[in-house]
């Protein structure tokens, strides 16, 4: 379709022929006429999730398009000579104004072809939903008239990321503005993906589509990598600034329940964060991980006070209460672990689940009738009364600079605080003498241990300290949900958590990294939630997206350093990069 | 050392001695490799010890690299997707006792370990001259380097006997050379070397003595002269049909025509080697096959 891209003229434009004085002005025409469509009326009813009926007011799905237009007529306009929106698109690409003009494109087109189809025909398109859709197709189509950015490639030349000049070293300062600004719209974007209504699918799909475009073309601009490599130069202001952040969320939201979406969302990232030592670092397959989160949930719910537990004289403090799921977690890591952990690879995980469904059906069994009464089976362990530290009482609203918080927004600061704590255990632990060692295990078991590593020993540390920070997060989930039961500890199920999503999670986060499975948790934690109308049909969707994840990007959504050259770079370390040496490299190839 | 009814390492016995640079010789699968898998911990001998420095050393490889003996492999297996640097750092494992409450509390301890071994391994990175290299990939470096990079973090141990396989295998002559130089050099810092290699200028170049393994077994130990002077070794590298075997006339003509070939396979190492006379015919060690009294008792010992 568009591979005209091969005759002499292409690199004077893309695969449409027009001038670039006029495709550049088609962009930017394109641009203010999306952002101006969404002021008008694209429906005539309401009942198309979040009211796009009302001219002058953009919602919903307009203001999504109303960002998708802005990015556009951004990156258009980087294509004029203009000083400081140089520095946007610092390496002149056709790809970033490409996809930015996708993004509008998608959401618009996705917005019109909703309402259609929720509202049974195209009588229910208002005109500005025509504005919009034909609007936000100019800068398309203007930005296939700019130069290719890879001649010859046809369209994969736009999706592919282009070839950027290194991010220079900039000051400090600039440093911590570029850090500043990207934290800044991560949250804007997270507070408002997590304020989306349930009901509003529609919005959550196109808010999806504005994401993934407008996120892939800031990529191609080099933005992305700008702010990678600020943060990394200053990784305590920007873990600093990451904390404010969240702090922050919770007064950017008016109710409490997404604050409880929230307190939800970190308790599995902080879990997947556990498993990403034992998965990520080590290299060991733990398909039953989800089971040493149950231990510390039900370890805390027995010590917690409530009349249902076995021990409900006991009522522990918290930091007790932590410690004592912690170390139950532990204990049961080292249980599991010392017999399994002498397995190899396929070995493992297949024992792993077995040992994590042991749990659950021990849980399940511990009842009275079918054992000794300790958990109270199926029914679990309920009323666990909110906790109370040091006087201020995590269960009732307080009020913070005039916004008053509730109940989950309290827990919220308490699981920020834990995670901030299993951060700080992941990062310092994989930097060191032990962190190296369970890298080296997952690289090569046998070399490993001809440098004098005791294999077993690392592993189990691995194990035992994945397993205790997982029990740590199991304290605080029994206090936020009033309750434990075994019916979350499974290894596959349609919510969050159980094992199968936790090692998703990691995989589609990135490996061994520490943003990855924070951001991964965040995925699969949210599209469950608002895409309520796929329920049927999640572990379905699950799996086709793990299988296209694993086709188009193996290394995760955040890929660390070495996982990328991994799985991108030729070099393989039996065909090592030496072309000097090699007369015949078409034979080399071929042996390879 | 069997493997089933294969006896791939049989009655060694064997000693290397403090500042000694050894070579260990043989044809392909003659048990070169299984032996310092033995030695190393990572097959556990059927029969047989290892002692080092007088004391018997349990078959576990981090046991034994922990007693002072490192090792590089014939097929490379360096951590190939962490830096030139982190590699050299796994190798000082054994050295440092950081555990896991050091390295998250991080005292002033920790750091100081973490000092002093990131400067111990950047010496032994400026020693093998990959101290430019030292943030690159380890899968990335060109062949030869990742080869000296396996030696810097065998070194990184601390050994007092290095164990290397095949350690110029792909190399061009020029590099092959420097690597010479670079075993001379290590053995200056005092280590013992057990070197197996097919390139029979090196190791005669190299060696203060030299043992010989063919099927298993030692055929002959001593200074290159006697090894190189030894028709039975010329023998068992190009390959003797059997004299008076108990087979028929045909089996010995495909014998002849497999050790024809197998001759030119070896090229490399038969050009180092003397011309051969008729030889009278090594033991018959194809018996080893069904050995079932072998006795392997390995020894890697210094001083
Ligand atoms: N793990 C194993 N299981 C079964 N047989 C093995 C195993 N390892 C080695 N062998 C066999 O033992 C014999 C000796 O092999 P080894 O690798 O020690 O030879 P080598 O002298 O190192 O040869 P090369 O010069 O080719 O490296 C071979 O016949 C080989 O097939
Ligand atoms: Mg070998």
């Amino acid at each position: 379709m568009t591979d005209t891209t091969n005759s002499p003229a292409a690199t004077e434009h893309g695969p449409v022929p027009l001038p670039r004085s006029l495709a550049r002005l088609l962009i930017v025409v394109g641009a203010v006429g999306t952002i101006a469509s969404t002021f008008l009326s694209w429906t005539w009813t309401s009942d198309f999730p979040g009211d796009l009926t009302v001219y002058g007011y953009p919602a919903g799905l307009q203001i999504l398009a109303l960002v998708g237009g802005a990015l556009t007529l951004l990156f258009g306009l980087t294509l004029w000579d203009i000083k400081w929106l140089r520095r946007l698109n610092p390496a002149n690409a056709t790809s970033p104004v490409f996809l930015t003009a996708l993004s509008a494109f998608a959401v618009c087109w996705f917005t019109g072809i909703a309402i259609a189809v929720d509202l049974g025909g195209l009588v229910n398109l208002d005109p500005g939903a025509y504005v919009a859709m034909a609007a936000s197709a100019l800068p398309v189509v203007g930005a296939l008239a700019l130069p290719h950015p890879a001649p010859g490639t046809g369209i994969r030349g736009y999706l592919t990321k282009p070839q950027l000049p290194a991010p220079g070293k900039a000051s400090p300062l600039v440093d911590r503005i570029v850090i500043t600004v990207g934290v800044a719209l991560g949250l804007v974007a997270f507070s408002y993906g997590i304020g989306i209504d349930n009901d509003a699918s529609e919005t959550f799909i196109g808010y999806l589509l504005l994401l993934v475009f407008a996120a892939w073309g800031l990529m191609h601009t080099g933005l992305v990598d700008r702010f990678a490599t600020a943060a990394a130069h200053h990784k305590g202001f920007a873990s600093a600034l990451a904390f404010v952040a969240a702090v922050i969320f919770p007064f950017t939201q008016g109710d409490d329940h997404n604050a409880n979406v929230g307190v939800n969302i970190l308790i599995f990232a902080t879990v997947a964060l556990g498993l990403n030592i034992v998965v990520g670092l080590t290299g060991l397959l733990d398909l039953g991980y989800v089971a040493f989160l149950g231990v510390g949930a039900y370890a805390a719910a027995l010590v917690s006070g409530s009349e249902y537990s076995r021990f409900s004289g006991v009522h522990f403090p918290f930091w007790a209460a932590a410690l004592t799921g912690m170390a139950a977690s532990l204990v049961f890591g080292v249980l599991i672990g010392a017999p399994t952990l002498r397995l190899r690879g396929d070995y493992l995980a297949i024992v792993t689940l077995g040992f994590g469904e042991i749990f659950r059906i021990t849980v399940n069994n511990l009842d009275g009738t079918s054992g000794p009464n300790i958990t109270r089976g199926p029914n679990g362990i309920t009323q666990i009364p909110d906790l109370d530290i040091l006087g201020f009482n995590l269960g009732e609203s307080h009020n913070i600079l005039g916004h008053s918080l509730g109940r989950f927004a309290n827990y919220l600061f308490l699981m920020l605080i834990v995670t901030a704590i299993v951060v700080l255990v992941f990062t310092r632990a994989a930097d060191s003498r032990i962190g190296r060692s369970w890298i080296a295990i997952r690289e090569d078991e046998t070399a490993a241990t001809a440098m004098g590593i005791n294999g077993f020993r690392v592993k189990l540390v691995a194990f035992a300290l994945g397993a205790s920070l997982a029990g740590l997060a199991g304290t605080v989930m029994a206090h936020v949900n009033y309750s434990v039961n075994p019916q979350p500890y499974q290894f596959a199920g349609a919510a969050p958590p159980n094992s199968a999503f936790l090692l998703a999670a990691v995989v589609l986060g990135g490996m061994g990294t520490v943003s990855g499975p924070l951001l991964g948790a965040s995925v699969l934690y949210l599209v469950p939630e608002k895409l309520q109308f796929l329920q049927n049909y999640e572990l379905f969707a699950f799996g086709i997206a793990l299988i296209l994840l694993m086709r188009f990007r193996p290394e995760g959504i955040i890929a660390n350093r070495r996982r990328q050259l991994e799985f991108h770079e030729t070099g393989q370390l039996d065909v090592p990069a030496q072309a000097t040496l090699s007369d015949d490299p078409a034979v080399t190839k071929a042996g390879a | 050392m069997r493997f089933g009814g294969l006896t791939a390492v049989r009655s060694v016995d064997f000693t290397v001695n403090s500042g000694e640079i050894v070579g260990l010789i043989g044809p392909n699968g003659a048990g070169k490799t299984t032996f310092f898998n033995c030695l190393t911990g990572l097959y556990i001998p059927t029969e047989g010890t290892v002692s080092y420095q007088g004391k018997v050393l349990p078959p576990k490889p981090h046991l034994v690299t922990q007693a002072g003996i490192a090792r590089t492999f014939q097929n490379i297996r360096l951590f190939a997707n962490m830096t030139v640097l982190e590699n050299v750092l796994v190798g000082r494992h054994t050295r440092t006792k950081e555990g896991l409450w050091s390295a998250l509390l991080r005292g002033p301890g920790f750091r100081k370990a973490e000092k002093e071994s990131e400067a111990k391994a950047m010496e032994l990175l400026e020693f093998i001259g990959l101290a430019g290299k030292r943030d690159h990939l380890a899968r990335n470096l060109p062949y030869g380097e990742q080869r000296k990079l396996e030696i810097a973090r065998a070194l990184a141990s601390e050994p007092g006997l290095l164990l290397l396989d095949e350690p110029t295998a792909g190399m061009n002559p020029q590099e092959t050379r420097a690597t010479e130089e670079l075993v001379f050099a290590i053995r200056d810092r005092g280590i013992a070397v057990l070197v197996i290699e097919h390139d029979m200028r090196f190791i005669f170049n190299l060696c203060d003595r030299v043992a010989v393994l063919v099927q298993g077994e030692k055929l002959v130990e001593g200074t290159s002269d006697v090894v190189q002077a030894d028709e039975r070794v010329v023998a068992a590298y190009l390959g003797e049909p059997f004299e008076g075997d108990p087979g028929t006339a045909e089996a010995a003509e495909v014998e002849a025509a497999e050790a024809a070939a197998e001759a030119v396979a070896e090229d490399r190492t038969a050009d180092a080697a003397p011309p051969s006379d008729a030889a009278p015919a090594a033991d018959a060690e194809d018996a080893d096959a069904e050995s079932t009294e072998a006795d392997s008792t390995t020894k890697g010992e210094t001083q």
